[in-house]
């Protein structure tokens, strides 16, 4: 156990996180959430939920805005205690165990500007306590097999929206976590390049398989990366719908998601994000 | 070029009209003062010839002053910082402390330092890191409590300790404010230092500057202000260079 007794008290009242073997995942974890309920002041903005993601499951998750999804991610990376109900990430139960096992990758890239792109990705690496050199080469490894070979020393500033997001992605999958939290990760970009960001996503899972949260307001996104999508109502969030995808993460993202099938499933999402909204 | 290319000028014109004005005497007339009392920037040219040596020696001396002063600024300065950003509780307690030392006159201190210290550099050093410390603190703190609380989740979820945070994001963050408090504490040092030689010293500029004044030297006067301000503009020149060759992200 990496535990640090001699940390001062803090002002933001971090909870230290549990241990974690550096490296590979080793095991997979699905998450479970039952009767979860949340408070943020006096407002309740999410009201007994129950979801289930098997290990290796990608579960999408959409809603109107402002109904709660990013505190939902939140808790379940074990960042917040949830006022009511539980979530495990396999047999992680609190919040400093949810936090070992899941790593968040925020709306914003939050790429260090300082840190050159491959350091960024090590970050999970340096914090274990792995020296320069072998937390590079590790992260190294990832950046030939997603495409990012020669821009290891660019700093973020030299970067596109993509290749930022790639770089943030990596960062994610780098820290060996089972379970990957994803804030409405391509937000921010253009269509296109967001169209090529969730084909490049679908590929990076398929090659390396994890138990996976992605919270998003694109419902064609949510359908085309996920097994299973949970439509959330209005505040209080409350499952409206959980949606189940045939086909997920397909190689030709074009193709799949003019098929209809997908238009179909596209069709009851979207009518079930108009009920959860009124 | 261009930048430097319009102050040049202005500078160039007020020293002219000032050589002007001083050697016809208009300018003694407008004071109100005898001519021998308002130098012209030749005669403060010839005084800081002459007197190089003297002036160099002395400055030498306000210089030791000032960087001592402003080494225990700057470690004093960014360690109450730290302290403060990870103790709320620190923060609360000390911050109006940190105010109310800054609205203390040095006219206060001052007598008493010299008393406790003696009449070597420290008192002179201890006044300089009085001044100082202020700006590199309170520019500090800020930057660290500037970070953006979306990274500091991404690191925890990144199995990174509080220790951790600070140094890898809260820090870096905080690099470029620590440098905008050093330019201000820098720029603020000379005043302090020669103030620490009014209240008692046998050398340094502002030695020698109250010397001067009582000996109606004012020519040499003028001539030590201009090395005191040409020590703070060199000072200055510095932190800018540091800090860009520090902060290569922006």
């Amino acid at each position: 156990m990496r535990q640090d007794t001699k940390m001062p008290a803090n002002a933001s009242g971090f909870a230290e996180p549990a241990a974690m073997p550096a490296g590979d995942v080793g095991f997979a974890a699905g998450v479970s959430i039952r009767g979860l309920g949340h408070r943020y002041g006096g407002l309740q903005t999410i009201e007994r939920l129950d979801l289930e993601l098997p290990p290796h499951g990608v579960l999408g998750i959409v809603g109107p805005s402002g109904c709660g999804k990013s505190t939902l991610l939140e808790l379940v990376a074990g960042l917040q205690e949830p006022a009511a109900g539980e979530i495990a990430l396999g047999s992680a139960l609190t919040s400093a165990e949810r936090l070992a096992r899941c790593a968040f990758m925020p709306q914003r890239d939050m790429l260090l500007p300082w840190l050159a792109a491959i350091d960024n990705a090590a970050l999970a690496l340096r914090n274990r306590g792995l020296g320069r050199g072998a937390a590079r080469r590790q992260a190294g490894e990832l950046f030939e097999r997603f495409g990012l070979a020669g821009f290891e020393p660019a700093r973020p500033a030299e970067l596109s929206g993509g290749m930022r997001q790639r770089v943030a992605f990596l960062r994610t999958l780098v820290a060996g976590k089972p379970v990957l939290a994803l804030d409405e990760p391509f937000a921010a970009l253009d269509a296109i390049t967001r169209a090529e960001m969730q084909e490049w996503l679908a590929g990076a899972l398929r090659a390396d398989p994890r138990t996976v949260v992605l919270v998003t307001h694109d419902v064609e996104e949510a359908l085309y990366l996920c097994d299973r999508v949970a439509v959330l109502s209005a505040r209080p969030a409350r499952l409206v719908e959980e949606l189940f995808v045939p086909t997920p993460r397909a190689a030709d993202r074009d193709r799949a998601v003019t098929e209809p099938q997908f238009v179909a499933v596209r069709e009851r999402a979207l009518l079930a994000l108009h009920r959860g909204s009124q | 070029m261009k930048r430097w290319l319009l102050p040049t000028l202005l500078l160039t014109a007020l020293i002219g009209a000032w050589q002007v004005a001083a050697s016809t005497d208009a300018l003694a007339d407008l004071l109100g003062l005898a001519p021998f009392l308002v130098p012209s920037p030749a005669e403060i040219a010839e005084a800081l010839w002459e007197s190089r040596s003297l002036l160099a020696e002395n400055a030498w001396v306000t210089l030791q002053e000032m960087l001592l002063g402003l080494a225990c600024a700057l470690v004093a300065g960014v360690g109450f910082a730290v302290a403060m950003r990870l103790s709320e509780a620190l923060r609360l307690a000390f911050y109006p402390l940190l105010v109310a030392s800054q609205a203390v006159p040095i006219l206060v201190i001052a007598p008493i330092l010299v008393v406790w210290l003696g009449f070597g550099i420290w008192p002179k050093a201890a006044i300089v890191a009085l001044v100082c410390f202020f700006p590199i603190a309170v520019s500090v703190l800020a930057g660290l409590r500037s970070v953006d609380p979306e990274a500091t989740k991404m690191m925890r979820t990144l199995d990174a300790s509080r220790r951790q945070i600070l140094w890898r994001v809260e820090a870096p963050t905080a690099v470029p404010h620590f440098f905008t408090g050093l330019r201000l504490a820098v720029a603020i040092a000379p005043i302090a230092a020669v103030f620490g030689e009014w209240v008692g010293a046998d050398s340094g500029l502002g030695h020698q500057i109250l010397q001067d004044n009582a000996q109606l030297a004012t020519a040499r006067l003028f001539a030590a202000a201009i090395v005191l301000a040409a020590l703070a503009i060199a000072l200055v020149g510095l932190t800018a260079l540091a800090e860009r060759r520090v902060v290569t992200w922006r």
